[in-house]
């Protein structure tokens, strides 16, 4: 059934007892001709495009609890493609464009919200590398902007230039293109335009093994027995690492707790998004009125999906520097996501050491804004089993060529 | 008439005190003792707030903090604004001033009501299925629409001027809740050596016992809690707090606690802070934080006027205020019968009530029909009559499965303006849940209780919230708990108290109907029957939301914001998690539940930021001189955590002619630095060579006290993590200096390679930064100023080298001396211990006036140490840089062994000759100074996208060259200097420059050896 205000109201006459599934709750056949691991939004996102854009309907996806619970359940929604190296640029870039169709592309509405994506510099050294990225974003044909203090007001009245004195606000840059979207419409509208095409999702299944057989993938096992394919895609984000041990090679993350928390919903009073890699902050106004905050990782490693306390003290008395007034806000939920960070915080797209296992992880701590790039070059991937070419220097063999795409400046707290 | 529903006597509000409150404009009184929702039920204030989604009226419906409607923003517009405030939780303070919230333009006639009408429309998930079309529109139209319309309070505009403070407590026993079962385990804990906290969240203590009291001991309960409070109170080993609530749980017993300490106070003492965060460390942790009453999901249950039968007990009884006039209930177990009783004794006609079970038992149930109640077994309110405040309900008798109205039943209608009803109660289990504990369902009490618990996380739960619900098994297990605790801690009470007793209760039969039925099906007809009230969220959506396939809890939670709202789900989760039980066919046990988030209430920003916040956020570090910068007028610049000057205008002067004399000076005369952030390390111990040697790329084992030797340090993945110059003090001990910023990072990075990989090696580390003040002189004339003042140290040329240091006097302080340079120039750097840093200074600029000597900042170091193509760590390098990149394989050793990064230095990619390479860059034109971060293509291209080769790094007028000179990064730039480059710019305007050599000055380094 299309989505459409016609089709609410037809089914508000019929007292909504006819919606379809969105995507349904099939028992999984012995094989698929691909099956991807990890029901986030990445995962998702490649068994749509395997459908839709390669003609490979026969797949599962298999997620371990429910769809989108992972992180993309759990991020600030942040988007935007404004990095600094090339090969990071263009791949945001190209997930940037999809987003911008992508209600539309889906018939569900992800709530893609282009307010603008501003990063502030607090000193010298903030404003020389904030320029050298506009710089490079503007001859990638990325729109950015570099705004003095007083443009930094005029774009987002709330601030307090001052920054409690300690951070005065020197600039910042700008990507009116980026914004926020819903995230789990993202995890939902691509499981029901997978499953329309007949994509298998199937949930409360944890692969628990490999089949390996002479250095080829041959299929999986799972809580709900064994499943075959010759073409298995891994895109399970903080438990990279663990099933790739089962897979029987190494990946080079750290998995650790991120957190974010929202106040109590008022009314608009922050229109764009905030974002400060010297306080370690960032800030926006989801469309149900809540401040939705971000905070740096945990310096420990865990699988414990909860931050420690002293990073949300932390979190909160940044953004009441760059936001006295709202010290009396007060907040509502705080929750954590394990992010895997690569050492140069890009992440890791294509093969594996097993012939037919494709990976997909390292996007740490901002990869929700990649989603749907991530499922376009990683389908492209499966299909045509070759790397697609704006994957190609995110290969897992980088660590050994030291081909290394060193995103920290972008992605070291920021998303 | 003021305050027409108090009741002449009774409740704890002190009718000596009346207080002022305004609510919205309109002035009323109350009693101290009052919380503002019962001050303003006192006054007759039923419509107190707006829903969020269809901005339905609506009323108190709690008395605690499960309050998801009594919302309203205090003090508007000043600096005491606070948004979203529950009225239930507030007390009430002369002259409060609340603003009722999510309406326009006026509570009562709400243009936002218009969304009711069209409410068969927005059911859960409307908005992922419309508003895409045009495409535009969202964020022109229907975005800011939406967002108009959501939210609740409005956000405060003025900065808090209150403060707010933080503290860290240690504790052996920690008891949540001084309810019956934690005053139970308080008693018998604080007759132990045990250290014990106790906090609770109200303003006094007891618990439901305020509400509703009992028989403890013999004696009156309100007798027994003063009893147990004077013990807490004079037992030494017992710190006691109210208004003090227990937020979030983490590892290791470590309990966040949200003290308010003056919001209750018209006039707080200026010294106090508004609120307070303890962050506990506990030894062992009694959970007896209570249980939340359910509601019953019927058909309009969010009327103003419909409440949970025990929060309006706890208005008759604990504020003396009569929430209606005329009650009719609808319960389904026999404990709420006694709220009923306190209605009847409050004077308020009870005409009818509804008992959702067949055949209504229990001791109370009885008290009440002896009361000439008439109880309708199996009968439910199936409609509301009213809407702005209830005028009567409608009431009918189910079919005997619950389902439905019985078969050709009549619904009869009573006039009340109140109804009061109860699903039973909810444990508490948020800090078990916190703890990591888990949960079981249990079938006799239909709800979830504590199971297992964490072993991180040593804890007990006792009372309601582990599911015990009569008052005689609450107080046994509270004491039984501490009992527990006190002997899990080796601390047993000294002669403990016997258990306190109450009477026991009878059994009696609970009747689950997880959806009141209403008079028409569901979805049909206009009633709504609601679970999560502030939300919006209805038994229906919930339906819908299983129906389109959300099978899981968390995805009902989402799709339908159910449990989102500011009360957390405190009202709506249970009867989310039964409505999804039923619809899926599945146990309760099954749905489970969703994750139990923190904090307990919402809790303000300022506390958790407590005094981190304006300069102490991140408190500015400052050198021993910086009395001096100061009194000589230093613009500054942020170095890390350092306040460094940056250059010392001369009065009127900009910063281009301050820097450009700086410059000269140091070139011509001498010049002088503060260097004191320098990041300083002493590396002591027997294997401090072998150490340094495994953390540069080259050797300092050999080097000989003395001498210094510049470093390098590499990340694993080979790139440049830091720099500095290393001096050798003795055998066993070196002086390592780090850049500014990355002082504590560089400590860290060491400290690890120590403690994790090389444990074996006899290293001691120890940052001395701020024990040695550095003043750096530069220029032809540094060598004579510093003989001035220094005579035991033979400081010719030949005896003092370039890269070697001395112990002496300087200006009659002890210091180091090191012959080093950044500028190019002859120059010392003149260490001295940190107290006599001022005294040094001074002297060298008195000393050193008729040498010329003038101060130099950071810009102008930049400046010197570019002409000499001196890279900065952090600047010419971003982490991507290594040393070959830099053209500094000199410096990286091919035969000492092994150090941190090597192996991936001679990785594939590493060696590839269009790396981004350091190298100078000089503009055509060379008055023009390139801007840094600049970008720099090979090719030009009309438009963008351009394939970018490098960028520019740093860039200056140089005066020294007398043109401009810019470092920058080239791929392939060492192999290619002298080709011609462009940057274009963002105005469209195209800079051509021409790459060279980085050293722009005295390529030979005559000057710095001399
Ligand atoms: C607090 C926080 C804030 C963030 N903010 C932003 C932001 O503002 N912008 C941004 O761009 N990014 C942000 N991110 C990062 C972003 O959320 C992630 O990079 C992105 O969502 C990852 O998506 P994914 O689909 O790869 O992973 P996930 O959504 O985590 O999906 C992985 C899935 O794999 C499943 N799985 C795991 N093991 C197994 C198994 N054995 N078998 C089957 N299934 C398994 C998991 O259950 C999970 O559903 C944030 C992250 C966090 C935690």
């Amino acid at each position: 059934m299309r989505y459409s205000a016609f089709s609410l109201l037809r089914n508000t006459l019929s007292h909504h007892k006819n919606w379809p599934q969105l995507w349904g709750s099939p028992d999984p056949q012995p094989e698929y001709d691909v099956i991807i691991i990890g029901g986030g939004g990445h995962g998702l996102a490649t068994a749509y495009y395997l459908a839709s854009q390669h003609g490979i309907n026969n797949v599962a996806v298999l997620e371990k609890a429910w769809i989108g619970g992972g992180n993309t359940g759990r991020n600030t929604t942040i988007v935007r493609s404004n990095y600094l190296w090339d090969e990071s640029a263009k791949l945001y870039e190209t997930a940037l464009k999809l987003w911008e169709n992508l209600s539309q592309e889906l018939n569900y509405n992800v709530m893609f919200s282009q307010r603008g994506v501003m990063n502030l510099c607090h000193n010298v050294h903030d404003v020389r590398e904030t320029k050298r990225r506009v710089n490079a974003n503007r001859l990638n044909g990325i729109d950015s902007e570099f705004l003095d203090a007083q443009q930094v007001k005029e774009f987002c009245p709330a601030i307090d230039l001052r920054g409690g004195g300690r951070y005065p606000v020197m600039g910042a840059s700008l990507q009116r293109r980026g914004g926020t979207a819903r995230h789990d419409a993202v995890a939902w509208g691509y499981a029901r335009g997978a499953a329309k095409r007949g994509v298998h999702i199937i949930q409360n299944c944890p692969v628990t093994g490999f089949d390996i057989e002479g250095g080829a993938i041959k299929g999986v096992q799972t809580a709900k027995g064994p499943i075959k394919a010759k073409r298995v895609g891994m895109v399970v984000a903080g438990h990279s690492s663990v099933l790739a041990n089962m897979a029987g090679f190494k990946l080079p993350l750290h998995c650790r707790p991120l957190q974010a928390l929202v106040s109590e919903p008022v009314k608009p009073a922050i229109d764009c998004v905030v974002m400060s890699n010297a306080v370690h902050a960032y800030i926006s106004q989801s469309d149900k009125g809540e401040l939705v905050i971000g905070a740096g990782t945990d310096a420990y490693c865990s699988y414990g999906q909860r931050g420690s306390m002293h990073n949300t003290e932390g979190t909160l008395a940044a953004i009441c520097e760059m936001f006295p007034q709202f010290r009396r806000m007060k907040m509502l939920r705080a929750w954590g996501g394990i992010v895997d960070t690569c050492p140069d915080a890009s992440p890791i797209i294509g093969k594996t050491p097993v012939e037919g296992l494709y990976i997909n992880c390292g996007w740490g701590t901002g990869g929700f804004k990649a989603t749907p790039g991530s499922g376009w070059v990683f389908a492209d991937t499966i299909a045509n089993e070759r790397p697609h070419a704006l994957a190609e220097p995110f290969a897992l063999s980088r660590f050994s060529s030291g081909y290394l795409i060193g995103e920290h400046g972008a992605a070291g707290v920021a998303h | 008439m003021a305050q027409k529903y108090r009741l002449p006597e009774g409740g704890r509000v002190d009718r000596s005190q009346p207080l002022r409150f305004t609510f919205d404009g309109k002035s009323y009184e109350g009693f101290a003792g009052d919380t503002l929702a019962s001050a303003m039920m006192a006054n007759g204030l039923r419509l107190v707030g707006r829903s969020f989604k269809y901005h339905r009226p609506r009323g108190i419906i709690t008395s605690g903090v499960d309050e998801p409607n009594a919302l309203v923003d205090l003090y508007s517009g000043t600096s005491k604004h606070e948004a979203d405030a529950r009225t239930t939780m507030a007390e009430l303070v002369d002259g409060m001033d609340a603003k009722s919230i999510n309406n326009y333009p006026l509570l009562k006639y709400d243009v936002g009501a218009v969304n009711s009408i069209f409410s068969k429309f927005f059911v859960s998930g409307f908005y992922y299925k419309t508003f895409m079309w045009p495409k535009a529109a969202w964020l022109k139209l229907y975005e800011p629409f939406i967002r108009k319309a959501a939210g609740l309070g409005t956000a405060p505009t003025v900065p808090d001027t209150d403060h707010y403070e933080k503290h860290y407590g240690y504790c052996d026993v920690l008891i949540i809740g001084a309810g019956p079962a934690g005053l139970a385990a308080a008693r018998q804990a604080a007759r132990s050596n045990a250290r014990v906290w106790v906090v609770d969240d109200q303003p006094e203590l007891g618990g439901h016992l305020l509400t509703r009291s009992a028989t403890i001991d013999g004696k009156d309960s309100d007798a027994w809690i003063a009893e147990v409070r004077a013990e807490l109170e004079a037992a030494p080993n017992v710190t006691l707090k109210t208004r003090a609530q227990a937020i979030s749980y983490f590892d290791m017993n470590y309990v966040a606690i949200w003290e308010k300490v003056t919001n209750h106070m018209a006039n707080p003492p200026a010294n106090m802070p508004r609120e307070r965060l303890y962050r506990v460390r506990a030894g062992q942790v009694i959970i007896a934080s209570g249980s939340h009453e359910r509601p019953l999901v019927f058909a309009d249950n969010d009327r103003p006027g419909v409440m949970l039968a025990g929060a309006a007990e706890t208005y008759v009884k604990r504020y003396g205020v009569k929430p209606g006039k005329r009650a009719v209930a609808m319960v389904n177990n026999d404990y709420a019968y006694g709220s009923i009783l306190a209605l009847l004794d409050a004077g308020i006609e009870v005409p009818l009530v509804c008992d959702l079970r067949q055949e209504p038992d229990g001791a109370l149930t009885q008290a009440v029909k002896d009361r000439g109640v008439p109880i309708r077994a199996g009968h439910a309110i199936v409609a509301i009559k009213g809407k702005n405040s209830v005028r009567g309900v409608k009431v009918a008798a189910l079919s005997e499965d619950g389902k439905a109205l019985a078969e050709g039943e009549k619904p009869a209608s009573q006039a009340c303006d109140l109804v009061v009803h109860s699903a039973g109660w909810t444990p508490a289990v948020h800090a078990h849940c916190m703890a990591r504990g888990k949960l079981a369902w249990s079938d006799d009490m239909s709800c979830f209780l504590p199971s297992e618990g964490s072993d991180a996380n040593p804890n007990v739960s006792a009372g309601n919230c582990a599911g015990q619900m009569d008052l005689a098994s609450v107080l046994t297990s509270g004491h039984e708990a501490a009992g527990q605790v006190l002997e899990a801690l080796g601390m047993p009470a000294n002669n403990a108290p016997a258990a306190p007793t109450a009477d026991p209760e009878a059994a009696s039969s609970t009747r689950i109907l997880w959806i009141v039925p209403g008079e028409k099906e569901l979805g049909y007809g206009s009633a709504k029957h609601f679970i999560d009230f502030q939300n919006d969220s209805t038994a229906f959506d919930v339906q819908l939301a299983v129906r389109e396939g959300m099978h899981s809890i968390e995805h009902v939670k989402r799709y339908t914001t159910t449990g989102m709202a500011t009360d957390q789900g405190k009202l709506a989760n249970l009867n989310a998690i039964g409505i999804v039980s039923e619809a899926l066919d599945v146990a309760p046990e099954k749905v489970g539940t969703t994750t139990y988030r923190l904090p307990y209430t919402p809790t303000t920003f300022g506390v958790i930021a407590g005094r981190d916040i304006d300069e102490l956020l991140d408190p500015a570090r400052t050198t021993a001189m910086h009395p001096w910068h100061e009194d000589n007028g230093a613009v500054y610049e942020d170095v890390g955590q350092w306040k460094r000057p940056w250059y010392f205008p001369k009065k009127g002067e900009s910063m281009h002619k301050a820097v450009l004399r700086e410059c000269a000076a140091v070139r011509e005369d001498v010049g002088i630095l503060d260097a004191s952030t320098l990041g300083k390390i002493v590396v002591k111990g027997p294997d401090a060579g072998a150490f340094l040697d495994l953390v540069y790329t080259n050797k300092f084992s050999s080097l000989k006290p003395g001498k210094c030797r510049y470093g390098l340090m590499l990340n694993e993945d080979g790139m440049i993590l830091d720099d500095g110059v290393t001096s050798r003090i003795s055998d066993d001990e070196f002086y390592m200096t780090t850049t500014t910023g990355n002082a504590a990072p560089v400590l860290d990075h060491l400290e690890e390679y120590l403690q994790t990989e090389w444990p074996h090696m006899q290293v001691y580390l120890t940052s001395v930064t701020e024990q040695w003040a550095t003043a750096t002189i530069a220029g032809p004339k540094a060598r004579d100023l510093l003989a001035e003042i220094c005579s035991d140290v033979d400081l010719s040329a030949e005896a003092f080298e370039f890269m070697s240091w001395r112990e002496g006097t300087v200006a009659d302080c002890p210091a180091r001396i090191f012959r080093i340079s950044f500028t190019g120039d002859v120059s010392y750097e003149i260490n001295v211990p940190s107290d006599y840093g001022l005294h040094l200074w001074n002297t060298l600029m008195q000393v050193g006036r008729k040498y010329g000597i003038t101060p130099y900042g950071t810009e102008t170091m930049h400046v010197l140490r570019a002409e000499k193509g001196f890279i900065i760590v952090g600047q010419e390098t971003d982490g991507s840089v290594m040393p070959f990149d830099l053209d500094m394989n000199w410096i990286v050793s091919k035969k000492k062994g092994d150090f941190i990064g090597r192996r991936s230095l001679y990785r594939s990619d590493m060696s590839k000759p269009d790396r981004k390479q350091l190298v100078g860059i000089k503009t055509v034109d060379p008055s023009v100074v390139l801007e840094e971060g600049a970008q720099l293509v090979r090719e030009l291209k009309a438009q963008p996208p351009m394939d970018m080769v490098g960028h520019v790094t740093s860039s200056y007028m140089s005066p020294a060259c007398g043109r401009s000179i810019a470092l920058g990064i080239v791929k392939g730039g060492l192999a290619a200097k002298g080709e011609t480059l462009y940057s274009p710019q963002p105005d469209g305007k195209v800079i051509e420059v021409v790459t060279c050599s980085p050293v722009f000055f005295d390529p030979e380094g005559s000057r710095q050896n001399g």
